[in-house]
């Protein structure tokens, strides 16, 4: 029953073609807006060298790749022991956890940050005034996503079982987290990374709102005096994250590949 | 169990010449089958032998490449799925998950324009059939397997279809529940007459519930029987040893008998002559308790089965002879044990 | 085990759950708690506000832009998905648009508002070619820095998005449920209109609820595009936020946000209802 009629064929394509031409044709613009001299005609690498030379947008552009790395630390250092803890012991528990980690769905970060300033007095008091700060709300809103990643991972391999087959064989629970189920989930654990430092790379409610510089913000600024110069951040920064995206979807096709394979 | 197919009324099924290629796999190779009114034909075979492909093409849901199907004397090749007068049962997850059980059996009754109260009537009708009347507002997601496949079966005889079609309908389910469906359904279908094409790979199951069971092998038909005589006259090798479990025993043929382990039985018809490969059936082979210095074999080892046990032989010369004897007898046996070793007077066919 | 011994395990919850409280829990409650205070009493006044003409008015627009861009989202996403799902699995195009709508369903934020920019605003590419090649002026009155230019970008992702949430429902469709209709004597109409539409309509309703909450909650993109006024009601909360003008106004950014929570809440408790009954029938 799997005949494609020729009319259908043919309707899918151009249906197709049209939401290509939506989603990418705006791309393409933003590559020719962004190497336009402004006013006059020809190509220039002004606005994109703007990227390394302009001392604002190269700051914001180090802030916050170093609030991804931050991010992506705390965030792991957080959730996958936490995780595999209760999936081993307390299994009772998941259902809470599943619950908590999905709540910052429901509570959009715009109210997290109206309500926040007093706790965030308080973080600038211990921790300084950086930017870098951030990264404890930033593990908040990036718990969703990474925690379905390690979920997924997580019962795909049935840790339970690998973890009791360890366990009868000696191992305590430190080598059994670290060197049974932590090097199974390698997938999950990644795809639970990229997608936080895509998400920290495009945060802008928490930062504009407690006023710290990271390049989505810069960007915003720079908008009204170069606009061709926030194109071109925005265009590197959308590459970026879609080359993470985008990897993540092979990694995860190879790793269900080869499993059930042992190193 | 089987009635004289002579006093049933019904639709008679005719596949001629059904090929299906899908680039150069051959689904179905040349498979030509007839269906008598009110008979219950088994498709048995391996997965792959294009037993699946031949019922879909069957129901429409699949085209052929080449051949034609009949369904009472007319050519209904051409005719689409849904314009074909058929009740199919599928392996699994056939019923739709919105409806309620009545509103699954009734659902062909509602596209064919019936009134509420008939297509109600009828429904329930069906469900007393299959012995599910009190489930009527449940949902597919409330019932163990085993009723939802008796849910499937009513829902597809509540059109009084020509041609009842089942696809490996018990495949998916546990063994004993297998079992007693495998008799409700053959039960249902002689009360209700319909013709039915019945696909499975498990023999047991075959041999149980058919009028005439199919032997299919790479898209072809081995042999077409009823099952008792294609269980004792295989007509080739690959029915004698799909069907049933078969010794293979080194066998000289002479003026239509075979020699095989010291004993003359004859052989059936397709058997090669000279020097081959006899299948014996286990139960066929015949042991008898010997002396230290009798005997033509030892016990290896007994497998105790309930009713009747199996004996695993090594004759003197190495060979290995699997025998299925009375528990009894078994029971007087252990490894190393002597024993005499032969061959019932029943025919064998003799392979090379 | 004795009872203490048993709760030892859970003890490893606690530095998770500590955070939690702290950098979600706490903040959410202060949210609640302070929409109803006035200078550390407790108070309705706040929630007067919430109903005067502006508040009313952004929370009016904010449901006009998250209501259209989920419905647009909603119907333009299913018919892609729908698409995708028509061809077969391993096929490269239907492979590439499932990784691509993943990746575009992440954007949004700034960047987003600058694709857009660099495209329709007054020197975007788009409205330049236009203007040079047909004479038609895209940019007009700057639409596109208001609620109309809102809507168009949001629809850039609601779309992929509507495809990753809603796929794996058309996926969930049996094809045994159409053989067995079709054997039953169904047309592809009778099959549509009695089994797949009504298997697919909580699935396509909960993913309109969740593209509608994705909407309402965005703040960034509106941020980045519309600098001018506070049309809508996440750029009403910042305004109140970041006035220095009026004080007290810090209840209102309270109150506001309080509101925001109760319709996200009540919209994301609809869909875990929907969600139920879909993975009922299509797992």
């Amino acid at each position: 029953m799997r005949r494609t009629s020729p009319a259908w064929a043919l309707t899918r394509g151009v249906l197709l073609v049209l939401f290509a031409v939506f989603f990418f044709g705006p791309l393409l613009a933003m590559l020719d807006y962004s190497t336009r001299k402004d006013g006059a005609s020809g190509r220039t690498g002004h606005w994109w060298s703007q990227l390394v030379t302009n001392p604002d947008l190269r700051g914001a552009i180090i802030t916050s790749l170093l609030l991804a790395l931050f991010t992506v630390v705390l965030m792991l250092v957080l959730l996958v022991p936490t995780m595999i803890w209760v999936r081993l012991r307390v299994p009772g528990a998941s259902r809470l956890v599943e619950f908590l980690c999905l709540l910052p769905l429901t509570v959009p970060p715009l109210v997290i940050v109206v309500g926040i300033s007093n706790v965030y007095a308080w973080v600038t008091y211990l921790f300084g005034d950086s930017a870098l700060t951030l990264t404890f709300a930033y593990v908040v809103l990036v718990l969703p996503f990474a925690y379905r990643s390690i979920d997924a991972a997580l019962a795909a391999i049935d840790a339970a079982t690998l973890s009791e087959a360890a366990r009868s064989l000696g191992a305590g629970w430190v080598t059994v987290i670290v060197r049974v189920v932590v090097p199974n989930i390698w997938s999950g654990i990644m795809g639970a990374a990229f997608i936080t430092v895509a998400l920290v790379l495009g945060e802008f409610v928490f930062s504009s709102l407690l006023h710290f510089d990271t390049l989505p913000v810069e960007i915003n600024l720079l908008g009204k005096s170069q606009s061709h110069t926030s194109v071109a951040a925005s265009l590197a920064s959308i590459l970026f994250v879609s080359a993470l995206l985008l990897s993540l979807s092979f990694v995860g096709r190879r790793s269900r590949g080869t499993k059930g394979t042992t190193r | 169990m089987t009635t004289s197919p002579a006093t049933r009324t019904g639709t008679t099924v005719r596949l001629d010449d059904l090929r299906r290629t899908y680039g150069s796999v051959h689904a179905l190779d040349g498979l030509s089958l007839e269906l008598g009114a009110g008979e219950l034909v088994v498709l048995l075979g391996p997965s792959g032998c294009g037993k699946t492909t031949a019922l879909r093409i069957l129901a429409g849901l699949e085209e052929a490449t080449s051949g034609t199907v009949e369904v009472g004397g007319k050519d209904i090749t051409r005719v689409p799925a849904n314009k074909r007068d058929m009740g199919m049962v599928f392996q699994a997850y056939s019923l739709f998950p919105h409806m309620t059980v009545r509103d699954n059996v009734a659902f062909g009754l509602r596209l064919r324009g019936q009134s509420t109260d008939r297509r109600t009537a009828r429904a329930r009708e069906m469900l007393e059939m299959v012995g599910l009347a009190e489930h009527e507002h449940r949902y597919a997601h409330q019932l163990s397997g085993g009723q939802q496949q008796r849910v499937a079966l009513a829902r597809a005889l509540a059109i009084e279809p020509a041609v009842l079609l089942l696809d490996e309908p018990l495949s998916a389910l546990d063994a004993k529940v297998r079992v007693q469906l495998r008799d409700e359904i053959r039960r249902v279908q002689l009360e209700v007459g319909t013709t039915t094409l019945f696909v499975t790979h498990d023999q047991e199951e075959a041999l149980a519930v058919a009028d005439r069971v199919g032997v299919m092998n790479a898209g072809r038909l081995d042999q077409i029987a009823p099952p008792t005589e294609l269980y004792a006259q295989p007509a080739t090798r690959f029915v004698a040893e799909f069907v049933g479990l078969s010794n293979k025993l080194p066998a000289r043929v002479l003026d239509g008998r075979a020699d095989v382990l010291g004993s003359r039985v004859p052989t059936v018809a397709g058997s090669v002559t000279g020097s081959g490969t006899a299948l014996v059936r286990p139960e066929s082979v015949t042991v008898a308790e010997a002396g230290d210095a009798d005997g033509n074999a030892r016990v290896v080892s007994v497998a105790f089965l309930g009713p009747v046990s199996r004996v695993y032989c090594r004759l003197d010369d190495g060979q290995e002879v699997l025998a299925q004897v009375a528990s009894s007898l078994a029971a007087r046996l252990s490894p190393e044990s002597r024993i005499s070793v032969g061959v019932e007077a029943t025919p064998v066919l003799v392979v090379e | 085990m004795s009872r203490a011994r048993r709760l030892v395990p859970a003890l490893g919850l606690v530095p998770f759950l500590l955070y939690l409280l702290v950098f979600l829990v706490a903040p959410t409650v202060t949210v609640i708690v302070l929409a109803f205070q006035e200078q550390g009493r407790f108070t309705l006044g706040n929630l007067q506000v919430v109903t005067s003409g502006t508040a009313l008015h952004a929370l009016a627009e904010s449901l006009v832009v998250s209501v259209s861009t989920a419905v647009i989202g909603a119907v333009l996403g299913a018919l892609l998905a729908y698409i995708v799902v028509t061809m077969p699995e391993r096929s490269l195009v239907r492979r590439a648009v499932t990784s691509l709508a993943g990746v575009l369903a992440q954007f949004g934020g700034v960047t987003l508002a600058f694709v857009f920019i660099a495209t329709l605003s007054f020197n975007g590419v788009l409205t330049v070619a236009l203007k040079s090649a047909v004479g038609i002026d895209l940019y007009g009155n700057g639409w596109l820095f208001g609620i109309p230019g809102l809507v168009l970008v949001y629809t850039y992702f609601q779309i992929p998005l509507m495809v990753i949430v809603f796929l794996p429902a058309l996926e969930g469709l049996r094809p045994q449920w159409r053989e067995a209709a079709v054997n039953l004597g169904a047309t592809t109409w009778d099959y549509w209109r009695r089994v797949a539409i009504p298997l697919l309509t909580p699935a396509f309703l909960g993913s309109l609820l969740l593209l509608f909450a994705n909407a309402f909650a965005a703040y960034a993109t509106a941020a980045a595009l519309i600098s001018q006024g506070q049309p809508i009601l996440p750029l009403l909360i910042r305004s109140a936020l970041v006035s220095e003008v009026m004080l007290g106004r810090h209840g209102l950014a309270y109150a506001l946000a309080f509101e925001m929570v109760i319709v996200v809440a009540v919209v994301m408790l609809a869909y875990t209802l929907l969600l139920r009954r879909t993975s009922r029938w299509l797992r």
